[in-house]
């Protein structure tokens, strides 16, 4: 287990520290041989996990919860929404490279379902317009 | 194992069972039957399937047998209506993702999934699919075919691949719906550094995994009316085949399986095991070449280990190649018998090398892809410039290999009533071979034949009892010291070990890597048993499968009048007609290789 633990962490600071917020093929390899991980084991854990990625990701990462709570609060026109107003399908990354769509395991945010998180700021009580006007501020920054 | 006992109800009736026991041995002990799919013995105890699920008097909900522990005054019931229910639920669960193409699925005869179904009375398919069945077919090796649609997650690939191979190659990737048995990065099992073992093929319950099928080349090759096509079987194949068409585990048919052959069609029809002699003559030869050297003082890679199994030379170019140096150069017997078919054999019968397609029966997946190694290919070379052939005519030392189980089919297909044949015998002159040969398809047999040979040709002395059994046996590690008293009096202990399964074979390559091996000569075969039990073998569920087909070995051997490799005549004709003696240049040249480092994170970095 505590070897385990330790894997996740190494992954996570190679994922933060990419620009293209994924975990790049050649630095999982050289990681698994410094330490004897065998890849597929750590293959498995990578594509476990909804928050590692195995392909590069844009600048923003939108995960919108597509657990129960959520589910029932009808996270899926969300995603419908979400996936025309940024013209791309979830594991997809805009043109422009500034976000990438995805979904998530439960946020723990089912008291605000349906719920969202784009990088690390969560989201909560989400309809159609809210979600027009939380994009347009990350696109004044662009 | 907890040593105490403890007293549990089975469906009302008290039994006294080891305290550290699961329910699902405690049961099978008193012979009820609980149906399993995932769990393997020893091996897989994930409970990811839970088919094998009983009810616990006051426990919440179904236990899952082969995985829980028994306890004092447990009271198990296996046969109830929700017990019933819940298995047949999660039988027409895994069959709502499940193809349903069973009458033309290959391993339809053996699948666990629809012998379950039925055995469970499952007779229809409530509910609906969910996943899409359209992977394409994992094409990419030339040993193993993955069809992961056909596949129910059970993981006893995974775990053989981890716990006895130790080759880790394959593991869950995803979640939920989207969970695979995958390689790093999604690669093909072809593409990674899977060693074509077949060990994981032998445990799928299903048809996800088989062999890569040559059988449709061969028949092409057998109508050629243009080829010359002969055949080579291991020794492995003889004690096995037999089961293919109902006869018991452990049956000896080497005379049916070579009447078996020429009614196929097969112009030459001879026997792996006169290879198997001359390997022995080379890499006794050799060994005993590096021993002197390091006894008098001189630099020589010990110990010597031995280089018949591909899937085992696969795994140490990958895992060990800075021990490398330590494989006896010589080819695997199969490879052997290639060279010599299209160059000796060539010659003797005046034949064009180009018109002689050699086929190998094995009891092996991992041979598949030794034959198509490049650096394999001797005789080509060594008609190239005699027969001025150009690149375009280049063709292989052995052209195709069948496994076991493939060979049955096309008997089934060519409709040879296997268990009625007469016996016949091979073909000369590739078909006459000694005791010391056939015991090459059981763990410690390589070994036992070369020490045959080796006391002989250091003692000068007959050898007063052959049979070796020390090195006999099915235990995974086996270890031997044998005193060789040369005619001067100077005494030499051998010391040799033994491993079968990969897993083992790592725990010697350790101490060989890092300098403390104690050995002389290592024997190691990759699967566990040794070839008897390779990944081509028919799969059968007779635990004592392996005691039971190594006996018929050794018997075969006893029956045989020659038992040492070095009395075989063709062997000593070979020589004085051909290659003059054991390591000369001739044979360096047509029966010795080399083999490539393929450290596993470099080759991923690509
Ligand atoms: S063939 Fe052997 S090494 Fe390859 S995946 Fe199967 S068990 Fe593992
Ligand atoms: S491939 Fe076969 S053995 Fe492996 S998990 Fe799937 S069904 Fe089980
Ligand atoms: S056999 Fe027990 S859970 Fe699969």
């Amino acid at each position: 287990m505590e070897e385990k633990k330790h894997l996740l962490e190494q992954l996570h600071e190679i994922q933060n520290n990419d620009d293209k917020h994924y975990l790049p093929k050649e630095k999982v390899v050289e990681l698994a041989k410094k330490h004897g991980y065998d890849l597929a084991q750590v293959y498995g854990v990578e594509t476990f996990y909804t928050m590692y990625s195995t392909k590069p990701r844009g600048k923003h990462i939108i995960r919108i919860c597509e657990n129960q709570s959520c589910h029932m609060a009808n996270s899926k026109k969300l995603i419908r929404h979400m996936e025309a107003i940024l013209n791309i399908s979830v594991g997809e990354t805009t043109e422009d490279g500034f976000f990438t769509l995805e979904l998530s395991s439960c946020l723990g945010m089912c008291s605000v379902s349906p719920a969202m998180m784009i990088d690390e700021v969560p989201y909560g009580n989400l309809t159609e317009d809210r979600i027009d006007e939380i994009l347009a501020t990350y696109k004044e920054d662009k | 194992m907890d040593n105490k006992t403890v007293t549990i109800k089975i469906n009302g009736v008290e039994y006294t069972v080891d305290g550290g026991s699961t329910i699902l041995e405690a049961c099978r002990k008193a012979g009820i039957e609980i149906p399993t799919l995932c769990y393997m013995e020893d091996v897989c105890d994930e409970g990811s399937c839970g088919i094998c699920v009983v009810e616990v008097l006051k426990a919440r909900t179904l236990q899952r047998a082969c995985i829980t522990q028994v306890f004092e005054g447990m009271d198990i019931k296996t046969n109830t209506p929700k017990v019933r229910l819940a298995r047949k639920t999660i039988v027409e669960l895994i069959l709502a993702n499940h193809p349903k193409d069973c009458l033309n699925c290959s391993a339809s005869e053996i699948c666990e999934l629809r012998k379950i179904s039925y055995d469970l009375g499952v007779t229809e398919t409530p509910f609906e699919q969910t996943k899409e069945l359209d992977l394409p077919l994992d094409l990419t090796s030339p040993a193993i075919v993955r069809d992961l649609n056909k596949c129910i997650l059970c993981r006893r690939c995974v775990k053989v691949c981890e716990v006895v191979q130790s080759v880790n190659v394959i593991d869950i990737a995803g979640r939920g719906i989207n969970s695979r048995v995958s390689c790093f990065m999604d690669k093909g099992i072809g593409e990674s550094y899977c060693t074509n073992c077949g060990q994981c093929i032998k445990v799928c319950p299903v048809g996800a995994l088989t062999e890569k099928s040559d059988i449709g080349r061969v028949w092409d090759y057998l109508s050629d009316p243009t080829k010359h096509v002969v055949v080579q079987t291991a020794p492995a194949v003889r004690v096995a085949i037999g089961e293919e068409f109902g006869m018991p585990v452990g049956s000896l048919v080497t005379g049916q399986m070579a009447a078996g052959l020429r009614r196929l069609g097969f112009n030459g029809v001879f026997d792996t095991d006169f290879s198997a002699d001359l390997t022995i003559m080379e890499e006794g030869t050799e060994f005993l070449g590096r021993l002197t050297k390091v006894l008098g003082g001189e630099e020589a890679s010990l110990p010597v280990i031995t280089s018949c199994s591909p899937g085992w030379i696969k795994f140490i170019e990958h895992y060990y190649p800075k021990c490398l140096p330590n494989v006896s150069s010589c080819k695997s017997p199969q490879q052997m018998f290639g060279a010599v078919s299209k160059t000796y054999y060539a010659e003797k019968m005046g034949l064009d090398p180009r018109n002689i397609i050699c086929i190998s029966i094995m009891p092996c997946t991992a041979k598949k892809y030794e034959c198509l190694r490049p650096e394999l290919d001797d005789a080509f070379d060594h008609w190239k410039d005699k027969l001025m052939l150009k690149d375009e005519d280049h063709f292989q030392d052995v052209d195709a290999v069948l496994t076991t189980r493939e060979l049955g089919r096309m008997m089934k297909e060519g409709g040879i009533d296997f268990v009625n044949l007469p016996d016949e015998s091979f073909d000369s002159p590739l078909g006459e071979s000694t005791g010391a040969a056939v015991i090459f398809g059981a763990t410690g047999g390589v070994m036992e034949a070369a020490l045959r040979t080796v006391y002989e040709v250091v003692t000068e002395k007959p050898l007063p009892k052959i049979e070796l059994e020390a090195v006999r046996g099915m235990q995974g590690i086996k270890k031997a010291d044998v005193p060789l008293v040369k005619p001067d009096g100077t005494e030499i202990v051998a010391k040799v070990a033994i491993a079968s399964g990969l897993g083992n074979a790592r725990v010697l390559l350790e101490e060989v890597n890092n300098g403390t091996s104690p050995y002389h000569f290592i024997e190691i075969m990759a699967c566990p048993g040794g070839c008897l039990n390779g990944g081509g073998q028919p799969i059968c569920d007779d635990p004592n499968v392996c005691e039971k087909r190594a006996s018929a070995i050794y018997q075969q051997d006893e029956a045989l009048t020659i038992r040492k490799s070095h009395d075989n005549p063709e062997i000593k004709k070979i020589y004085e007609d051909y290659f003059e003696k054991p390591n000369s240049h001739k044979a360096h040249e047509l029966l010795h290789t080399h083999y490539i480092e393929r450290d596993i994170y470099e080759q991923e970095k690509e």
